[in-house]
């Protein structure tokens, strides 16, 4: 009861506390009253135009090759399916109700950080907890999607994750908003946990509307032997989107990749960071970003921080403005102690007019070679991402290629 | 056929090329010399069509099209091709992918092709990131291969390449041709191509590639201008005898 207490106390403090990057928002224009949804007992049940909207960020409703399910419609968790053994997929505020979560909830994420993290304590709507159980592989990835349906709605959403010891664990993410929507706000904490010698893959899509306001709040720690690959995608218009997930390596030989592919379109305001500390012995932490503006603002962010000799980290982003707009990139390094080893190559310009040309000498018109071009830019080697989360980051590329052209 | 008539480009406000004449007739492969910064390279950037070399007199005719002024795809998609001596890197774009890219992504045995130049390791590299100069020439060619252009041409194609590798990319190039390599030893090496109709301009400083790739012409471009034509190999070895002080003598 006492942690319960500390975390209201916490919340309350930081009701009004601004964070400390993107613009602030009045958080009192949303609503977070939401229609309380009927659960479905299978996802044919949803409508064609929810599919539709679904697949865009990369949730399969026929499930073909998912090892299952958590779908969120604006405030009600709709459906939480686990197709397999080992693996348990529930709305968080059933897990609540279990003791186990307990050491979970809010212990990486902290209620009192800002606003948003305060908002999601207080008025939690849903979520989900994704676990591994130990030693299960988990291999085709579990989807999950937060769709906001409802114009002006505040989604406060809470998920855990959790690769347990010499698991396998893949996770998709689409936060995707409905066709009618014109504005609205995203408010969600991540915690994930990757234990002991686990392999932990989180793809995060973005398709949300041109007036959506985001907030995510992630943290991370992954313990000796762990893997943790967090990929973010974001390439459709947005108003604001501001975040900054930050992972701990906490034993040894732990390993961190961040992936960010972002394109801002004209009106969007992008701030996405990647935060990795590297608190163990042979610990190794890489953050790759690829931002295209085409015309719209993008602040990339990454930090990298170790206090131990022997890690190694790297750092790298690079951009690419199309039709006007601005991207800043903001690479930190931080080391603590003798003996890290650290780098970081940061570039920021426009496509070189000389692979154009020399695309165009193999027969490309100059349209053409500028997209293949592009899709190249955005197309990042991610080493341990299953195929098909592969394919799919890459659909999502080749889709935001043709409206950006 | 190609037809350089009175061509005149500048690169900035610099002129580079003050009255080019050349023809390139069906089936011939000419060399061509001349000292650095005499506008070789520019020569064949023009010809494929780069915008920043801007023509201010003469044209260039292509199979009877005049090309002066098209763009750089609609003269590959004509029949023209180019071994550059530099590519630039092209990240996320797979070796692959451009050789497929190269045959109009029509049926290509991409692993095949790249056996034949030891490229089969690349394919699967980000196209020329971090290459050497032989790998970027074997890469060059491997997507000639793909394109089979009617007209080939080549920036120093033999320039980084190491002794063990210089057979491997002459012959290629005699392949592209349509010229059997210098060592072939048939009986008849006339016929081995009796009604061959590609066209080939090669710049070279080496003059290995002469070794390959038997050439019908030489020519040499002296600051902006052909100085003098002739037999190839006679022109090779009086530049490496001399240098080219003749074709200053010549000129003047």
């Amino acid at each position: 009861m006492h942690d319960i207490d500390e975390k209201a106390r916490k919340a309350q403090e930081a009701k009004e506390k601004k964070a400390a990057y993107g613009r602030d928002i009045d958080l009192d224009t949303y609503c977070v009253e939401g229609e309380c949804l009927e659960p479905l007992t299978g996802l044919e049940q949803l409508t064609q135009e929810d599919r539709s909207v679904m697949l865009k960020a990369g949730v399969d409703t026929t499930e073909q090759d998912r090892s299952g399910s958590y779908i969120q419609k604006d405030t009600s968790a709709i459906y939480a399916t686990s197709l397999m053994d080992g693996l348990e997929i529930l709305p968080i505020k059933e897990a609540l109700k279990l003791d186990w979560i307990n050491e979970y909830y809010w212990k990486l994420a902290d209620v009192g950080q800002d606003k948003y993290t305060a908002r999601a304590y207080t008025d939690l709507h849903n979520g989900y907890v994704i676990r591994s159980l130990p030693g299960a592989h988990v291999t085709f990835p579990v989807q999950a999607c937060l769709y906001l349906h409802q114009d002006a709605l505040s989604q406060n959403v809470h998920n855990i994750i959790i690769a347990s010891e010499d698991s396998e664990l893949h996770v998709i993410t689409g936060c995707v908003s409905g066709s009618h929507v014109v504005q609205g706000l995203h408010v969600g904490v991540s915690e994930f946990f990757v234990k002991k010698n686990a392999r932990l893959s989180f793809t995060m899509i973005h398709h949300w509307a041109e007036g959506m306001l985001v907030r995510p709040r992630s943290v991370g720690g992954v313990e000796e032997g762990g893997l943790f690959l967090n990929n973010y995608v974001s390439m459709k218009p947005v108003k604001s989107l501001q975040m900054y997930p930050a992972t701990r390596l906490i034993g040894r030989g732990a390993v961190a990749r961040f992936y960010n592919l972002l394109v801002g379109h004209p009106g969007s305001e992008i701030d996405v960071g990647g935060r990795i500390l590297l608190n163990a012995p042979e610990t190794r932490a890489e953050i790759i970003a690829r931002a295209i503006s085409n015309g719209g603002t993008i602040i990339s962010r990454g930090h990298l921080a170790g206090d131990i000799p022997g890690i190694k980290a790297h750092l790298e982003c690079r951009g690419l403005i199309l039709n006007g707009g601005d991207i800043l990139a903001i690479p930190e390094l931080h080391g603590k102690a003798e003996g890290v080893d650290m780098s970081h190559e940061a570039a920021v310009g426009k496509i070189n007019q000389d692979e154009i040309l020399y695309l165009m000498s193999r027969g490309l018109s100059e349209d053409e070679a500028t997209s293949t071009i592009v899709r190249g830019f955005m197309s990042v080697d991610i080493p341990g991402l299953p195929p098909d989360l592969k394919s799919q980051i890459d659909a999502a590329v080749a889709q935001t290629n043709q409206e950006v052209m | 056929m190609l037809m350089i008539e009175g061509l005149q480009v500048k690169l900035g406000a610099r002129e580079i090329l003050k009255g080019v004449d050349m023809e390139i007739r069906e089936g011939e492969v000419h060399i061509l010399f001349g000292p650095n910064g005499s506008g070789k390279t520019s020569l064949l950037m023009t010809l494929m069509g780069y915008p920043q070399y801007r023509i201010t007199a003469g044209k260039i005719v292509f199979k009877g099209t005049d090309i002066t002024h098209m763009p750089v795809h609609e003269r590959a998609q004509l029949g023209m091709g180019m071994s550059y001596q530099r590519p630039p890197t092209i990240h996320g774009l797979k070796t692959r992918d451009m050789v497929s890219i190269c045959a109009g992504n029509g049926e290509q045995d991409v692993e095949a092709l790249a056996s034949q130049v030891n490229m089969g390791d690349f394919l699967d590299r980000d196209l020329n990131a971090g290459f050497s100069g032989g790998e970027i020439k074997r890469s060059e060619l491997l997507q000639l291969m793909a394109q089979n252009p009617d007209l080939l041409l080549f920036d120093e194609p033999e320039s980084g390449v190491d002794m063990e590798n210089i057979a491997l990319i002459g012959n290629a190039i005699a392949a592209l041709l349509e010229r059997n390599s210098a060592g072939y030893s048939g009986s008849c090496r006339m016929r081995t191509h009796p009604d061959r109709r590609k066209m080939g301009l090669i710049i070279t400083h080496t003059g290995y590639i002469l070794n390959y790739v038997p050439a019908d012409r030489g020519q040499v471009l002296f600051d902006g201008v052909i100085a003098c034509r002739g037999n190839p190999q006679e022109i090779f070895q009086t530049i490496s005898r001399s240098g080219y002080q003749e074709c200053i003598e010549c000129m003047t």
